[in-house]
């Protein structure tokens, strides 16, 4: 069947994705493809894969696939950024075309949002919080794997559109009309609506789940207001996401529909009404900024606390500020786009409310400072992103002050003003907040630290980079240049800031080149961490060797005080030197399970048959997905039991059994 | 491990590079600081205000950080007071409670007060009306009360203000003359107003802020200001000389693609509304909705 094969040829590699650079990843894509399956044969790893990673439910080893998932992205958002500013420093010589640099920006700004920061964060969840509370796992196990197999399949689904049909091309915001077929033939857009869809099914079971961990797994003792600050963050971020993914999930969902099946909700002819779906869109985005800042603040709020040696200031102010927070957040929406005719009352009350949320910020800037006030301050790669992050996070937060300012707002808007500003607050806020978390929380993942050296020069070339890129921004957006222009005439002064800039990401650039080879170097020579706890740490994760057992507490501690382990040790307690030999039973434990990943895949053949329209291989998907839940609900085998003899056995071979 | 510490020159580096951003931000490419309407005039004091009292946070916030972690740094020797076990001060924490409530206040009032008087034109004044269509890259401006139009530039004239209609035959766009004032998007379905005035005569260019596909970035006008008896010069004299607008024009206008500057004498009078079918009216209340046997009208409350 020729004929048919031509149209697979046609549909799946149009001309846009037989371009220079995509035939390169193609290579690259199939290259590593290979290498990966060569390594994995030769060693006979492939059961070991599964075994241990593809079915695990385990806590710990999700929080790895998240990281690693989430560094993987973070090499493919920078490397479209670098894309970007190549082509913003040769004006005159686009390095890229029109249309590969806007399915770059649209791909950078996803990628670097749904599937960098937030597995990121997730990672982080994952690996530190079970620990912190005291509990053996988080509250749904299974539910946990399937949330991490649907962002990994929703992430490869959007990943994949660069080199198969075509990418997204509208910006991570996608405003219609412009998303509908009429502007927009082609499968990109599909890929874009599909993957988010998918993956924020599984951000929202992520948010359930924490919310239902931090609140009911708590260890004994450990009531709201002992919670460590990290664990505060989640459980806030864990209900804005229950409430704000919705939202999201209703805009994008509608966007489908009037691509697929002729709807007009937002589309330009019969009457569709476009500025419903930028209302719908902020109603999540802005409690988006707040899902991924919180937990980099929950971060900061731990590793301030912990290498200044010094009890967290203001505990239930930062609790406060938090909830105050999480609330505001709601409430602040419209400020994404004052310039869409609202009205005077309207675009006043948001500034005001913006500005409402700028003042428990604040205090929590000047809680910070004085816990470093009267510590003793260890200049370590992850102290140094929170003391970089301070200055960098009140520059974007100041600059968000003057957007908040509505008829300020009305210059400001759309130029390069704003980009600077929103990645003042999302570098200088998230991304150092998630690194310092990394390093920090790095020898409880792998039983290593990163080497300091190594993470001190990635972190300034991070720093330096990141104000090399912003600083002229500010600039560029009081010259009037407004964002997503692939290319710019001379003559209104624009070129010399935009090479600035330009430099600037490659500094950046090289920071994450360091930040890689840091971590391969540190896996074979860091310095191994044989106590548990490596940092002096006040928190219960550091109780625990590193890496903690697949059961983490062989008994469950009580907690009597807010820095647990810290109390514990100023007392001379230690988990260890009270357990003894019979107060160990037998363990009942979530079994691996297949489902989590052939659900992700499930749905992965839905979403790459939606996309194309091929309506029978979305119902061999719709199949799968059905069989997967029918196959979970009937499966009554879920727990495995561990022997109290074997927990006996490492317990004491960690050297923390007494007698 | 043994430090290695080289001196760099940092502190002739860094007044450098400030006095030359400064010198540079007086540049006349920095059109958001040079404004030459009352609109864009309003808009840049309140940036400068808001700018000066978050300078004032970031100041504080940099020395405060500055000191604590020089003077607290873990070094052997440090005789600098170690307290662990402190960890609130009521005093300290209600300050600051206090002092960004009251920096943003002092921003909030006159935000709050502008928002609402740049809302509406200036009473005294009775506004040229044009409406302005973003086209798929590229605009169109009609002078409904002379049927002339023109695509990528318009005539405007100077100390008295315009009144813009803005709506969309395309995806979303915004309107922005930066040197006279803010944007405004351009929707489909939609008609907001915006309004500007310019103080002096020139040619300042105006464009679209908002991503509409491949060719946006030539989104670009020319905003021609001349005085106001040259501008009903420039009105009449268009209306009778140039060719008028048929509706091959306009369907032609509406193929996606750039062009240069066009003008029309004359134009079909529902190119403007009819390209919305149940578009609703809000924006500031300076609208009316009218009904009548043709459907749905919005006149402008000045003109009542």
């Amino acid at each position: 069947m020729p004929s048919f094969v031509l149209y697979l040829i046609h549909t799946l590699f149009p001309h846009d994705v037989r371009r220079p650079t995509e035939l390169g990843a193609d290579f690259l894509i199939i290259m590593s493809g290979v290498i990966i399956v060569y390594y994995l044969t030769k060693q006979k790893k492939w059961r070991y894969l599964w075994d241990e990673w593809l079915t695990t439910v385990d806590h710990k080893k999700i929080g790895i696939m998240y990281l690693i998932a989430a560094i993987a992205m973070l090499f493919r958002g920078g490397v479209d950024a670098l894309m970007l500013r190549t082509n913003l420093a040769l004006p005159t010589t686009p390095v890229i075309s029109a249309s590969e640099y806007n399915e770059v920006f649209t791909t950078h700004g996803t990628i670097m949002i749904f599937f960098m920061a937030m597995p990121l964060i997730f990672a982080l969840w994952n690996v530190a919080v079970p620990l912190m509370i005291g509990a053996r796992d988080v509250a749904f196990p299974r539910l946990n794997a399937m949330s991490f197999w649907l962002f990994a399949f929703g992430a490869l689904l959007l990943n994949i559109s660069f080199v198969i049909g075509g990418s997204p091309n509208a910006g991570w915001t996608a405003y219609p009309p412009y998303t509908g077929v009429a502007f927009n033939p082609g499968p990109g857009e599909n890929y874009f609506f599909l993957s988010l869809l998918i993956a924020g099914m599984g951000t929202t079971m992520t948010g359930i789940n924490f919310l239902v961990t931090t609140l009911r797994m708590r260890a004994p003792g450990m009531t709201l207001m002992k919670m460590p600050m990290f664990v505060w963050t989640t459980l806030t971020t864990a209900a804005l996401i229950l409430f704000a993914f919705p939202p999201l999930t209703v805009a994008l969902a509608m966007s489908l529909f009037d691509r697929l099946f002729g709807s007009s909700f937002f589309t330009l002819t019969h009457g569709g009404m476009p500025m419903m779906y930028v209302n719908l869109f902020w109603l999540f985005g802005h409690p988006e900024v707040y899902i991924v800042v919180l937990p980099a603040f929950g971060v900061f709020s731990e590793v301030v606390a912990t290498y200044s040696r010094k009890a967290l200031f203001g505990y239930s102010a930062m609790v406060l500020s938090v909830l105050a927070i999480m609330f505001l957040s709601y409430g602040t929406w419209v400020h994404h786009f004052f310039t869409m005719g609202a009205g005077p009352a309207v675009n006043a009350f948001f500034g005001l409310s913006t500005m409402l949320i700028a003042i428990p910020t604040g205090v929590k800037i000047f809680n910070w400072i004085f816990t470093m006030w009267g510590g003793r301050i260890q200049l370590t790669t992850a102290m140094l992103y929170q003391i970089a992050f301070i200055p960098t996070f009140v520059i974007g937060g100041a600059t968000g002050i003057l957007l908040a300012t509505v008829p300020a707002d009305y210059q400001l808007h759309n130029t390069y003003f704003l980009v600077a500003h929103f990645h003042n607050v999302l570098i200088g806020g998230v991304l150092f907040g998630l690194l310092s978390g990394t390093y920090y929380w790095w020898p409880k993942m792998f039983g290593h630290k990163l080497d300091e050296r190594q993470g001190k020069w990635a972190f300034w070339l991070y720093f330096i980079g990141f104000w090399v890129t912003f600083g002229p921004q500010y600039l560029l957006g009081l010259e009037g240049m407004t964002r997503r222009m692939y290319t710019y005439p001379l003559g209104f002064g624009w070129h010399e800031l935009n090479v600035i800039s330009t430099v600037g990401a490659f500094i950046m650039g090289a920071g994450f080149v360091v930040m890689v080879y840091n971590v391969l170097y540190s896996l074979k020579y860091g310095e191994r961490d044989l106590t548990g706890d490596p940092w002096d740490g006040r928190t219960l994760e550091w109780a625990l060797p590193s890496p903690a057992p697949e059961y983490n507490f062989a008994r469950i501690p009580v907690v009597t005080a807010r820095d647990a382990w810290w109390d514990m040790k100023q007392k001379g307690q230690t988990l260890a030197n009270s357990l003894s030999s019979h107060d160990i039973s037998t363990l009942e434990m979530p079994k691996n399970t297949p489902v989590p990943f052939l659900l992700g895949l499930s749905f992965f053949v839905v979403g790459f048959g939606m996309t194309f329209e091929w309506w029978i291989i979305v119902a061999i998907g719709a199949i799968g997905v059905v069989a997967s839940l029918l196959y979970s609900a009937f499966d009554y085998d879920e727990h495995k039991h561990i022997n109290a003899d074997v927990i006996r056995r490492t317990e004491s071979a960690l050297g923390r059994l007494q007698g | 491990m043994p430090k290695r510490r080289r001196r760099w020159p940092y502190r002739y580096i860094a007044p450098l590079v400030l006095v030359g951003l400064l010198v540079s931000g007086c540049g006349q490419q920095y059109v958001l600081l040079h404004p030459v309407g009352p609109v864009g005039k309003s808009e840049l004091h309140l940036l400068i205000l808001a700018s000066l009292a978050m300078g004032i946070v970031i100041a504080l916030v940099l020395i405060l950080l500055a000191i604590t972690v020089i003077r607290f740094r873990d070094k052997p020797g440090n005789r600098a007071p170690y307290t662990p076990n402190w960890h609130g001060n009521k005093t300290l924490e209600t300050i600051w409670w206090i002092v960004p409530v009251v920096l943003l206040t002092v921003i909030a009032i006159p935000m709050v007060n502008q928002t609402f008087a740049l809302a509406k034109v200036p009473k005294a004044k009775d506004p040229v009306v044009i409406d302005v269509t973003s086209l798929t890259w590229k605009w169109l401006f009609q002078y409904p009360g002379h049927h002339v139009a023109t695509v990528n530039y318009l005539e405007i004239p100077t100390g008295e203000p315009v009144l813009f209609e803005l709506t969309a035959d395309s995806p979303m766009n915004t309107f922005w003359i930066p040197q006279l004032g803010g944007m405004e998007y351009t929707m489909p379905n939609r008609v907001l107003p915006l309004w500007l005035e310019a103080d002096k005569p020139g040619v300042y260019w105006g464009h679209s802020g908002n991503y509409s596909g491949i060719e946006f970035e030539k989104m670009f006008f020319d905003v021609k200001a001349v005085s106001p008896a040259a501008f009903n010069r420039w009105l009449n004299q268009t209306h009778q000389t140039a060719p008028p607008m048929t509706m091959q024009d306009y369907h032609a206008l509406l193929k996606f693609n750039t062009v240069g500057y066009q003008t029309y004498g004359n134009y079909p009078t529902d190119t403007f509304p009819s390209v919305m079918s149940g578009y609703t009216l809000t924006g500031s209340g300076m609208y009316l909705i009218e009904h009548n046997q043709h459907g749905l009208k919005y006149v402008p409350m000045s003109n009542k």
